[in-house]
């Protein structure tokens, strides 16, 4: 009872959140493989990873809904491994929302608050109500709602308890596009507002790179790379990654020379450069890689230090941009895109010359493979 | 042509039928008014007697009372014992499952007559004296199955989640249980209840093989249908039928308005 | 499920699936526990004891009614060379009264779950005088169908008259009034299960197969009908395994010359000839015959979501 009183006290900015050694096994499946993570007071952060990744297997271990196989946890300092769910200064924002369907909606608010025997439980409900706009519907029933103001309850559910972190479970995954957008901005509003720890798992990763201020990608149980959401972008450090989040044209080749921090990567007969503080690996084979969005197309010549030319295979027009795929011989199909000025650089059946700066290249490990996370749900 | 025949067909056949199941109801609640005497059998004119005096024919209403007060014990036990029974096989692992489902399934395909004969043999065998206390246990048998099935859909259909979210705010196990998950089978629990004790209430076959001389409402008619049954059966059937239907009458007006009322807010 | 490859036994399942496994304790058992225990002493120990029961024998100069423990297979002989006549009538009587409840059942429960979905307060009345029935007791019930239809009452008049009953025809006492009997009292069990079945039918089912040049026969055939299989599959069990065994309607409909249901001669054996071996043996005949058939026909039929 007494950690309950003094958790109320401290929590106005979150707290630290450590996973040590964390490892998950169900039966013969391993779901999260010896787990790091540091997420300091006051963050966004953001697990993102295709499904199955391990990433919600994590956030119920933080929640206290799944015991670690191995490894610990710990929020504020206080261990917390050994605590049950309902022991924890940690609110969950469910999937599935999991509103109580036999409550009014400031009832399912006031939850947390009345277990916590709080005395002025339903004036803060109210409240966490009018945060999330929904005052007005205090009285109605969770399956009255439309899903979007559904997933303003469950969130006004978690934040109204003030916990020292709260999860967000794909809390946006129900919504239409349109809806996604505005919350996604709402919710990041709210955490900079409240200034809780917030830990947001998802499966997109332009969600992810909107709100969080640190993502780890995750992959197969572990975190491949983690990082501001520029930094992961730009440099992103397995073909993974490169190709979960946003899109990655990746080559591979081998190293055949490095001058002043500039090595030479030979492509199928062809030199690539690529800054040696930009690659994983220095020498032998590597994967280079460089972003469709840092690649020139054009029918009369070259504008950067990497240079390939090819033909044009599809063309597809989205409205703000064109996209293109071009196939270079022995290396295979680039895609790139041009925005839209009412230029048109080229059709299909053209040959065209793609170029870059050498800086927007970026190297993996040769033992990478390059359609790693294509295509991942 | 076909597109008519249908529209009328399934209304037509359907009243046809609950005219069908209606029609014994309407005599027994006509006749409940016959100035009958000793035989209820033809119609010796309007009287209110009965229905002011139901206890007037010898046993009627102690039968009746029997039959509630077995209903009443047999339906909670029922439950309570089918509810836990449910929920545990839901949500619990067990190493005899095939067992268990044997079990609970077998009963219900099981006929009366052998239920009934089965526990005759096991409480002739046991030296038990029929009555009271024999009826109670069958009846508690033959509901608990059906009490299991029911409940046990529920708790199936229950999403797993709202306890884990009660959980994540500090709802200890027993606090989740007490204002999650038990109020969200509530509606199962009493439906289940219901009918076992509409069951229990009806139920001849299975009391006559145990109940000794202890009379119930069923076997009392049944008994007195071979020398005539007295027109005071018939009100108390009347009555237990209207109050029946008026009990989940007046709860659909209700539940009707409730949804009225929160459409409009 | 798991599978076997070069590296070991790889799980498919995702976590949410093996979470959804059951939790392991102590607790589940204490709370099966005590209704299992009541279901294995007054359930399936008896049953054990009828069968131990129906192979005791009558001591030598025994009084009625006094057996000893044996070993007597006869008696199985002995009851079904007697009884094998009502055997087959109650299985017959049962088979006709259900595919009757079917037929009258199936509209009943299709008028309050999908016609009348739209209109939820003339939905639950009907639903109520569904149940309700259950309260006025069936055998009250039973004897007012034996009144109604009796020789001097206005149906037979009516019938006479009409001379589709010749003059000294009877509607009691006769196979037609105890398959009429039956079929009325166990209707509810054959509707509910259906209503609860077809109360979850998507009607745009039936709109995109009419979409789809069905005519509403076939889309009946085609939709309506197997996707509330479940519900029939559930609601003939239901009908025909308390018909089989019944004799309230046969006592009370019947005669004694060609009515007689095995439900009658178990009641008589045990508390009017005293044969606790006999009428034990027929029980167990009854059971096993039931689950037999009900085992084929779920075999045959059945599907997952009965149990």
């Amino acid at each position: 009872m007494t950690t309950l009183a003094t958790r109320t006290e401290t929590t106005a900015t979150g707290a630290d959140l450590h996973l040590s050694g964390i490892t998950k096994r169900f039966s013969s499946f391993v779901a999260v493989k010896d787990l790091d993570l540091v997420v300091p007071s006051g963050t966004f952060f953001a697990l993102l990873g295709p499904s199955g990744c391990g990433k919600s297997t994590t956030l119920r271990m933080i929640a206290g809904l799944e015991a670690p196989s191995e490894g610990s946890i710990s929020i504020g300092g206080q261990d917390v491994t050994a605590l049950a769910s309902h022991q924890r200064p940690v609110n969950t924002v469910f999937q599935s929302y999991a509103l109580f369907p036999h409550m009014s909606v400031l009832e399912n608010v006031a939850f947390g608050l009345k277990r916590k025997k709080d005395k002025q439980a339903m004036e803060k409900a109210r409240a966490g109500l009018d945060l999330v706009e929904l005052g007005h519907l205090a009285n109605r029933k969770p399956i009255q709602l439309s899903g979007g103001q559904q997933q303003r309850v469950a969130l006004a559910r978690a934040l109204v308890n003030r916990p020292q972190v709260l999860l967000l479970d794909e809390p946006l995954g129900a919504l239409d596009m349109k809806l996604r957008r505005q919350m996604q901005l709402e919710l990041k509003n709210i955490q900079t507002e409240v200034g809780l720890t917030f830990i947001h798992v998802t499966h997109d990763q332009e969600e992810a790179m909107t709100m969080a201020d640190v993502v780890a990608v995750m992959n197969g149980g572990r975190i491949e790379q983690m990082g501001p959401p520029r930094e992961l972008y730009e440099l992103p450090k397995t073909a993974f990654v490169a190709n979960f989040l946003g899109k990655s044209n990746l080559m591979r080749g081998t190293v055949s020379g490095n001058d002043a921090g500039m090595l030479s990567v030979m492509v199928n007969g062809q030199a690539i450069l690529l800054p040696a503080d930009r690659a994983v690996q220095a020498s032998g084979e590597v994967v280079v890689g460089v972003r469709p969005e840092k690649i020139t197309i054009s029918r009369e010549g070259y504008a950067g230090e990497n240079r390939l030319s090819g033909t044009v295979v599809d063309v597809s027009f989205t409205g703000t941009t064109t996209e293109y795929l071009v196939e270079v011989d022995g290396i295979g199909t680039l895609g790139t895109f041009t925005q839209n000025r009412g230029q048109q650089p080229a059709a299909e059946g053209d040959t065209v010359y793609l170029s870059w700066e050498a800086q927007h290249s970026f190297g993996l490990a040769g033992a990478e493979h390059e359609d790693a996370g294509v295509d991942q749900p | 042509m076909k597109q008519k025949i249908g529209r009328w067909f399934i209304p037509a056949v359907g009243g046809l039928a609950f005219i069908y199941l209606l029609v014994p109801i309407a005599y027994i609640f006509v006749f409940s008014f016959n100035d009958a005497g000793r035989t209820n059998l033809d119609w010796r004119g309007f009287t209110l007697e009965n229905w002011q005096n139901p206890c007037g024919a010898p046993a009627v209403c102690e039968s009746l009372a029997h039959s509630l007060q077995v209903g009443t014990v047999a339906t909670i036990a029922a439950t309570a014992l089918g509810t836990l029974i449910a929920i545990g096989l839901v949500r619990y692992k067990f190493r005899f499952r095939k067992l268990t489902d044997v079990l609970i399934i077998l009963p219900l395909a099981t006929p009366e007559v052998v239920l009934g004969a089965s526990l005759l043999a096991q409480f002739l065998n046991l030296g038990w004296e029929l009555g009271y206390a024999t009826i109670v246990i069958a009846h508690i048998v033959f509901c608990m199955s059906f009490v299991i099935v029911t409940v046990r859909a529920r708790v199936s259909s229950l999403d797993p989640r709202l306890e884990e979210a009660a959980a994540d705010l500090y709802a200890s196990p027993r606090a989740a249980f007490w204002k999650v998950t038990f109020p969200l089978l509530l509606p199962g629990i009493v439906a289940a209840a219901l009918l076992s004790f509409a069951m229990s209430f009806d139920d001849f076959i299975i009391t006559n093989f145990n109940s000794g001389t202890f009379q119930t409402f069923p076997k009392f008619i049944y008994v007195a249908a071979t020398r005539g049954i007295p027109a005071q059966a018939n009100v108390i059937g009347s009555a237990m039928f209207i109050l029946a239907l008026l009990v989940v009458v007046i709860g659909q007006v209700i539940s009707y308005r409730k949804k009225k009322q929160l459409e409009n807010s | 499920m798991t599978v076997m490859t070069k590296k070991g036994i790889v799980d498919l399942r995702s976590p949410e699936e093996i979470r959804a496994e059951r939790r392991k304790g102590r607790t589940g058992v204490y709370l099966i526990a005590p209704g299992m225990l009541v279901l294995a002493l007054f359930f399936a120990l008896p049953v054990v004891v009828l069968l131990a029961m129906s192979l005791y024998v009558k001591p030598e100069g025994g009084e009625i009614g006094e057996f000893v423990p044996g070993f007597e297979i006869g008696n199985y002989a002995t009851v079904l060379a007697a009884y094998w006549p009502e055997l087959l009538r109650s299985f017959g009587f049962a088979l006709i009264a259900t595919v009757l409840a079917l037929l009258i059942g199936f509209p009943m429960a299709y008028l309050v779950a999908v016609r009348l979905r739209e209109k939820t307060l003339l939905q639950g009345i009907l639903l109520v005088l569904l149940i309700a029935p259950f309260f006025s007791s069936f055998i009250l019930r039973t004897q007012a169908w034996k009144q109604i239809l009796a020789d001097e009452g206005f149906i037979a008049q009516t019938l006479k008259f009409l001379a589709i009953l010749p003059a000294d025809g009877h509607l009691t006492a006769t196979p037609f009034a105890v398959v009429a009997g039956l079929t009325y009292n166990f209707l509810p069990f054959m509707v509910l299960p259906i209503y609860a079945n077809l109360g979850r039918l998507d009607t745009r089912l039936l709109e995109a197969s009419g979409d789809l040049y069905a005519s509403p026969m076939t889309s009946f055939f085609k939709v309506t009908l197997p996707m509330s299989a479940p519900g029939v599959f559930a609601g003939t069990l239901l009908t025909f395994i308390p018909a089989a065994g019944d004799y309230v309607n046969a006592a009370l409909l019947g005669n004694n010359r060609n009515t007689t249901m095995i439900g009658q001669i178990i009641d008589s054996r045990f508390f009017k000839v005293i044969d606790y071996p006999g009428a034990s043996a027929l029980s167990f005949v009854l059971m096993v015959s039931i689950l037999v058939l009900v085992t084929i026909y779920i075999r045959r039929f059945g599907t997952k979501e009965l149990m």
